[in-house]
């Protein structure tokens, strides 16, 4: 596979990451030339193989619904780029 | 030899007999820290006071005669990915430049409760993500051995100030390599432990399934005492396992006698520098004369490890760093609506490496890909693992060259692919979540080699005492980097 300008336009804004022309021209061969590397997966036959997420798995780690110490909203809150009324503040979404 | 040089168990020792005060060898270490940071740069913070004010009170126990563990009084750092409460903690990004944690690592508060004394905080590749420390966006850092030369990475700051003799020890974190190569080109012990051994609570995240904290150190010895402090299960890190924890080091004794080291075929290839090569087969005859078994062995599927660990590593990473988006903490860029604010901060204060490994990270995981790619990748880890259990169940330990070549020059390495073919020999074990120790086992061209140990899930004993066995008899880590031999 390869990948296109188009494809990093797209993966940007997906990732939100406003890129400049030169860094779309940059990446674009750069992811090309990883993908390069990446594609010798493809060779492997893994048709019954069961995906593994973490080397040493745990399951169902769960605790009893007691409330326990937490940060504190002062403490949450020291850094913030901007606060208001003890909330984060951002500007305008719509 | 100079005070700052011994052993963490001297060390305790003149503390404990009042040879010396905690608060008189915190500035021994200061003052060197201070004559030698011109040139090797390691730190990024350089927390003095605070310093002090920790061997005081260690300096108020021993007077009373309470007693104080192995590590109480005696100077480290911690790489700047590791939070500590009211010391900024940077990760070596713009992003986070400012950053204060409103808490603590478990890593930094067991060694605090521990009686540890926290020299300051160290220059990493940006977000752990590189293999030379040059991704950090404020510094480069020199290899001791030779200035010209990076210390590895990402953990660059943490192999470079333990050998330049800043502090008595350093912890690190690696999620493909990042303890054990730097380890490996400055001349240093660097223990990679079991995923789930050390918890990750205040790790701030690069790729979750991978990254373990394990610490940096002259010695194999002083290695377990540090991972005896901070191994252990944590309640506020769900992936971490619980387990008996043993005192580490019971295990070091130097008797490898009947123990089985298989040396995969695979981790001789990828461009291993030929007097290496050569290096870890003198290793070979002395663990043979020390009574071990050595039979060659394979692990079939290693070739697929690299392009596996891209993927998970990066898919990992375009996730976890989503939450830096200008909102609750780090950097904010002005502008006039939310999108926009997200997207400019994201783009100024990411620098190049990390936007490249999460593009790829999001283009992986993106629909269409995800199957390809992702689910490919994890699948791939499982015949890994499978390849490691297969050969653990044959062998006590494997062994290999930690890296294929030594430390590059400054500025060598530019292509992103080139990066990653360092790693080759440490990436598989972070997939398959083994332990593994890097240890010095001698020089070329005048620069540090390392040898890899892997051990089995939850083995890091019997990693020391192979590790332990081979550094006694060999004495590697008595030499010392010239610039420092020039200063005595």
């Amino acid at each position: 596979m390869t990948i296109s300008k188009q494809d990093v336009e797209h993966i940007a804004l997906s990732a939100r990451l406003k890129l400049t022309e030169e860094e779309i021209k940059l990446y674009t061969k750069q992811l090309d030339s990883i993908l390069e590397c990446v594609d010798l997966l493809e060779q492997i036959d893994t048709t019954d193989v069961r995906p593994t997420a973490h080397g040493v798995e745990l399951f169902n780690v769960l605790r009893e619904d007691e409330v326990e110490p937490s940060l504190p909203q002062e403490k949450a809150l020291i850094n913030a780029p901007e606060t208001e009324h003890g909330f984060f503040k951002v500007p305008r979404i719509i | 030899m100079k005070t700052i040089r011994k052993s963490l168990a001297e060390l305790h020792t003149l503390l404990v007999n009042k040879e010396i005060s905690s608060v008189e060898l915190t500035g021994e270490y200061l003052d060197h820290i201070s004559e030698f940071e011109p040139k090797i740069r390691a730190f990024i913070t350089v927390t003095a006071e605070k310093a002090l004010a920790q061997a005081k009170k260690i300096d108020q126990k021993i007077a009373q005669g309470e007693s104080i563990g192995p590590l109480a009084g005696i100077p480290m750092a911690l790489k700047d990915n590791l939070c500590t409460e009211e010391i900024v903690t940077t990760c070596a990004s713009q992003m986070l430049r400012e950053f204060i944690p409103p808490y603590n690592a478990t890593v930094t508060s067991r060694l605090e409760a521990a009686g540890a004394v926290l020299a300051g905080k160290l220059n990493m590749d940006e977000f752990a993500m590189g293999s030379t420390t040059e991704s950090s966006a404020f510094f480069l850092t020199a290899n001791p051995w030779d200035l010209s030369r990076v210390p590895g990475g990402s953990s660059g700051g943490s192999a470079a100030s333990v050998a330049a003799g800043e502090v008595a020890y350093s912890l690190g974190s690696d999620t493909g390599g990042s303890i054990r190569q730097p380890a490996a080109f400055c001349g240093v012990v660097g223990l990679k432990p079991t995923y789930g051994v050390v918890s990750r609570y205040g790790l701030a995240a690069f790729a979750s399934s991978l990254d373990q904290v394990g610490p940096l150190t002259r010695t194999v010895r002083d290695n377990a005492l540090v991972l005896n402090a901070i191994a252990g299960y944590d309640v506020l890190d769900s992936t971490s396992v619980p387990f008996n924890k043993p005192d580490y080091t019971q295990f070091l004794e130097n008797n490898v006698k009947g123990l089985k080291i298989g040396v995969p075929k695979e981790f001789f290839e990828h461009g291993l520098k030929s007097e290496i090569a050569e290096l870890i087969k003198q290793a070979l005859k002395t663990y043979e004369q020390l009574g071990a078994e050595i039979e060659e062995c394979s692990l079939p599927h290693m070739q697929y490890a690299l392009p596996a660990y891209f993927v998970i590593s990066t898919a990992e990473c375009s996730s976890n760093l989503a939450r830096y988006d200008g909102v609750s903490y780090g950097y904010r860029a002005e502008a006039e609506e939310v999108i926009d604010m997200c997207e400019t901060t994201r783009a100024k204060a990411f620098g190049p490496e990390v936007k490249r490994r999460m593009l790829f990270g999001t283009y992986a995981l993106s629909s269409g890909n995800y199957e390809a790619y992702y689910v490919k990748a994890q699948k791939v880890r499982t015949l890994i693992k499978q390849d490691f259990a297969q050969a653990l169940a044959k062998y006590h330990v494997l062994l290999s060259p930690t890296t294929p070549t030594v430390a590059y020059k400054i500025g060598e390495i530019s292509e992103p692919v080139a990066c990653y073919m360092g790693d080759v020999y440490t990436i598989p074990v972070n997939l398959a979540g083994l332990p593994a120790i890097s240890i010095p086992a001698g020089f070329v061209d005048n620069m540090p080699v390392g040898l890899q140990l892997i051990g089995n899930y939850f083995a890091e004993g019997l990693l020391y005492r192979a590790a332990y066995a081979f550094e006694q008899n060999t004495g590697y880590y008595q030499e010392i980097p010239a610039l420092l031999r020039e200063a005595d």
